[in-house]
């Protein structure tokens, strides 16, 4: 009885927790239509800043928190919607989710920049207080915890049902029209919500260190229980929200509490958040389809197929030249980046192309090389098997969102990550507890593959093949039908689509391609661990992707070398690992909402020299394979309009939001 | 016997009542015209109709079957599309490669393996948009872009043509093109429900109007009767005299045409009072690009 009940309480502290985040997260959400899933991150950061302020600096804890909450955490979330997610609310979910991906990676580069890892501790509020309640124990801490959410709530009632300004961010939520009518000016109400955003993170952040420790991820990850608890509310409702948290808080102390700490069950307190979000999103409602089209976004380069094929053999015959001349040590570097640019080939079909964005791409990759080094004297049909297990993966993670699009099907892959993280690829089947598991090299006609640089090579193959068909598929039929659900998926489905299974499909399409990698990683790196896959590196893997061009072949191979030289710089210089994830994350930041990326201002650059001197070039030329030569400059895909940037014509259709809430184009009609 | 029957269809958005015990309906062979001040319901009886809002109570039947619970594929398979106030062209695709979609879909997988019967240049053609073919849809005027959507529904062949405003964007001479090929459209025995600001098309072309007004049908009838009816007049001008005329509304169509400030929310509330000739032709949709 009395276990119950700490059992509960412990419960009720961290759903009061999680309920200061999400109310945050829902907060920032509502009002610019921002999903930041940089929020745990916030949390983090300013975690570290207040023990930072109480601890290294020795400040009074009652001033470090006043600092911190009110004037740091205020000015900072004030100074991230300025500088970085102002507008975003208009662009579409792909785009926003960028960016504060990047913010997420950034602020874990930045914390590990300023603070290097290092053990540090928050001591709990108030350590040797409490109450006994019957047979309980309860601390000053949980009842300071409690005590704040209700306060959290009740000031928020009170300013969005009290004050001008609040009454002008209510109005917002349904409908960013109705703000101009309440007298609310747009950027003021953004920034005040992201400033409250920002210091309810803090406050979350602040009162879970003691219990989670001072850590980049764990804190971060946070915003996983903030979603999962704010999803129960569709992200908008604060009450319904709140419930979530508590209900979240006590099933992850019931859990923790009731089942075999031993076993399969020994993960399962991690996952809480990520099995309570998944079962509120199969009883969601069907989600209505999004009006409001963004239009023209991309500019996906085609090439015809003689020129991909041309492109194809030439990066072949160039990289068995190159490998020629690499150590063993650089071959495997060189298989590495094979590895990541076919996996961001993955994210070509599934964000360049269909317009969703997949946060755990990495986990796929894993599963397809769990199943191939399952297999004995594995073979090309083995490959494939693995590709294809990857794949049902990959779709039956999008089969709870057949109802829900964009934005829930992001958030779903990241708790999907952790799920797989935390649970699966530490079970004894797979990878074991910080185990690796063997993986034989693949063969080909019944000739085992040993030699490394031949591997490297095949890899290479596998890369342009599947460049070559990615692209002749975005050619076909169902290319065409793919940017047309991406550019308008109202339109689609008033035209008689049923987008459902398309995405379905198309996810598991890409997470089969990522599995291939996965398992053709395996074949060439012999041993593979959990750590090889882990969902925090698929972070990067879409930032870099989206920073060097997610809508071409030639993005995605530039971004598997620039993935692959990461850890290399990181190794080698330690003191600059931190400064590398800042660099990358806020550089997504920064080039996030033109998804077509550096690739396509090469494309620009080229044919720009092309018209130049392509003539004097052609000259000199041999004809390259494929026809190649017909163009000036030579580049894998070749550039259509790419001169409009994303949000040149985006005059101002509400959109970006998750489709249920229709932004019905009447709407902002005078 | 109607084809399209709206039955007591309300929507609210939280305290706004969008639409308010709507009933009116469309007959096959048909133009309908749905007309009233800006903000009076009538692109979200659109949605209610086409599936993209879900109704707060009322029905919808379409060919003598209630399709209140169908989701938005199922009801335009059974032949019903519809263009956007808000243009929805698949902006990164070029116009053939729009229709040239919109077919596929419809066809479905009847299309992996037999060729289809369908001439989209001669449908480009017979909209108007065959110059802009190989350009991309986002590239092209709003007139243009609005005539593309048609082309891309009717490679469905649909029954049932809903066109939300569909001649802004427009100039004189395409705009009467365009009333005729509605007309023509109707001889093939489709019937189409347009909303439009433009009076002197509506009132040319359109066989029955009804008039929403705060969500409400206030007026239904032929051109001749909702030219004359009072309520309609107050609906739009803020009063009735009779020295506004039968024809005042009509003389002064085509501000549509003209610039419209902002462009961004107008009170309904406030554009019937203040607003005095135009709120008929209406700012419309000043351009979604
Ligand atoms: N998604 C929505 N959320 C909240 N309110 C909405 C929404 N869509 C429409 N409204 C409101 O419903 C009312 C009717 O809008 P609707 O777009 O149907 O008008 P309309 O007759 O098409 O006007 P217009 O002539 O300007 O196109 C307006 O007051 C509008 O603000
Ligand atoms: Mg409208």
């Amino acid at each position: 009885m009395s276990s119950l009940l700490s059992f509960t309480i412990l419960g009720v502290f961290s759903g009061a927790a999680y309920a200061i985040a999400a109310s945050g997260l829902v907060l920032t959400y509502t009002t610019t239509r921002v999903f930041n899933i940089a929020h745990g991150a916030f949390g983090m950061l300013l975690s570290f800043v207040f023990w930072d302020f109480s601890q290294r600096q020795g400040m009074p804890v009652w001033l470090s928190l006043f600092l911190v909450l009110f004037v740091v955490a205020p000015l900072f979330g004030f100074v991230v919607q300025r500088v970085m997610t102002r507008g975003l609310g208009e662009a579409p979910v792909s785009v926003s989710l960028v960016v504060t991906v990047g913010l997420f990676v950034g602020l874990i580069g930045l914390a590990q920049q300023i603070w290097p890892p290092d053990a540090r501790t928050l001591p709990f509020f108030l350590p040797d207080s409490g109450m006994q309640i019957g047979e309980v124990y309860v601390t000053a801490h949980q009842m300071i915890t409690i005590a704040l959410s209700v306060v959290v709530a009740a000031g928020l009632y009170l300013l969005l049902n009290r004050t001008r300004i609040g009454t002008a961010m209510r109005a917002s939520v349904d409908n960013p029209d109705l703000l101009k009518l309440y007298g609310g000016k747009p950027s003021q109400v953004a920034a005040l919500s992201w400033a409250i955003g920002s210091s309810l993170a803090a406050l979350a952040g602040i009162l879970l260190t003691p219990v989670i420790g001072l850590d980049y991820y764990e804190l971060t990850l946070l915003v996983i229980s903030a979603y999962a608890a704010a999803m129960l509310g569709r992200l908008k409702s604060l009450p319904l929200t709140f419930v979530g948290a508590m209900g979240l808080g006590l099933l992850q102390s019931y859990a923790v509490a009731y089942l075999p700490s031993e076993g399969a069950f020994a993960g399962v307190r991690a996952v809480v958040p990520a099995l309570f979000l998944f079962a509120v999103v199969i009883v969601m409602p069907q989600a209505q389809l999004r009006i409001g089209q963004v239009k023209g976004l991309v500019s996906a380069p085609v090439p015809s197929l003689q020129r991909s094929v041309g492109w194809g053999v030439g990066l072949v015959v160039a990289m068995a030249v190159v490998t020629l001349a690499l150590s063993d040590s650089n071959l495997l570097l060189a298989g590495t980046a094979a590895t990541y640019a076919m996996v961001m080939l993955s994210l070509v079909l599934l964000t360049g192309y269909g317009g969703h964005v997949s946060l755990a791409q990495f986990t796929f990759a894993g599963v397809g090389a769990l199943a191939y080094a399952k297999l004995d004297s594995p073979n090309l049909l083995g490959l494939f098997v693995a590709a294809a297990i990857a794949a049902l993966v990959g779709a039956l993670v999008a089969l709870p969102v057949l109802r829900l699009t964009g934005l829930y099907l992001a958030l779903s892959t990241l708790a999907f990550g952790v799920l797989m993280d935390k649970l699966v690829f530490q079970a004894s089947f797979a990878f074991g507890f910080n185990g690796s598991l063997p993986a034989e090299p693949m063969s080909v006609l019944g000739i085992a593959i040993t030699e490394p640089r031949v591997y490297v090579l095949l890899m290479v193959m596998f890369f342009a093949a599947m460049a070559v068909a990615l692209l002749a598929l975005r050619r076909g039929r169902l290319g065409r039908v793919l940017i047309a659900m991406r550019d308008s998926p109202a339109a689609c489905g008033t035209l008689g689509l049923d987008m459902r299974w398309f995405r379905v499909a198309l996810f598991g399409m890409s997470a089969g391609m990522a599995g291939l990698a996965g398992a053709l990683f395996a074949g060439l790196r012999g041993t593979i661990a959990a750590t090889d896959f882990q969902l925090l590196s698929s972070l990067p893997l879409l930032l870099l992707a989206v920073v060097c061009g997610v809508t071409s072949a030639t993005g995605a191979a530039f971004g598997g070398v620039f993935l692959m030289l990461l850890p290399v710089l990181q190794s080698n210089h330690p003191e600059l690992a931190g400064l590398a994830f800042a660099v990358i994350g806020f550089g997504a930041v920064a080039l996030g909402r033109d998804p077509n990326g550096l690739a396509n201002l090469g494309f620009k650059l080229g044919r720009t020299l092309g018209v130049r001197f392509g003539p004097q070039v052609r000259g000199f030329l041999p004809a390259l394979p494929g026809g190649g030569a017909r163009r000036e400059a030579g580049s894998m895909a070749e550039p259509t309009t790419p001169e409009r940037t994303p949000y040149d014509d985006l005059a101002g259709p509400r959109s970006g939001d998750q489709q249920e809430e229709v932004a019905v184009g009447g709407t902002a009609r005078g | 016997m109607a084809l399209l029957e709206v039955d007591d269809v309300v929507v609210q958005f939280g305290g706004v009542t969008a639409v308010d015990h709507a009933s009116f309906a469309v007959e096959p062979g048909r133009i309908t015209g749905l007309i009233g001040p800006n903000g009076a319901g009538k692109t979200t009886c659109f949605n209610v109709i086409t599936g993209l809002q879900k109704p707060t109570r009322g029905h919808v039947r379409f060919a003598d079957k209630d399709i209140t619970s169908l989701s938005v594929h199922r009801r335009s398979r059974r032949g019903m599309a519809r263009t956007f106030q808000r243009l929805e062209a698949f902006g990164s695709l070029t116009v053939r490669e729009n229709v040239k979609v919109a077919l596929d879909i419809h066809r479905g997988l009847k299309g992996l393996v037999q060729r289809s019967a369908t001439d989209i240049d001669a449908l480009l053609e017979r909209v108007g948009v065959a110059a802009y073919a190989d350009e991309r849809a986002d590239a092209i005027p709003t007139g243009a872009a609005r005539l593309l959507e048609l082309a891309r529904c009717l490679a469905g062949d649909p029954q049932l043509l809903l066109l939300d405003e569909p001649s802004s964007g427009l100039d004189e001479s395409e705009t009467d093109a365009f009333g005729e090929l509605l007309q023509e459209l109707t001889r093939e025995g489709r019937a189409i429900l347009m909303v439009e600001h433009d009076m002197d098309l509506v009132m040319g072309v359109c066989d029955e109007i009804h008039v929403l007004d705060f969500g409400k049908v206030i007026a239904s009838g032929r051109p001749a009767e909702i030219r004359t009816n009072p309520a309609v007049q107050k609906a739009y001008l803020g009063y009735s005299d009779d020295d506004a005329g039968a024809e005042a509304p009509a003389e002064q169509t085509r501000t549509d045409l003209a610039p419209v400030g902002a462009g961004g929310y107008a009170d309904p509330y406030d554009e019937g009072a203040t607003t005095v000739i135009p709120a008929v032709g209406g700012p419309g949709d000043q351009e979604t690009r």
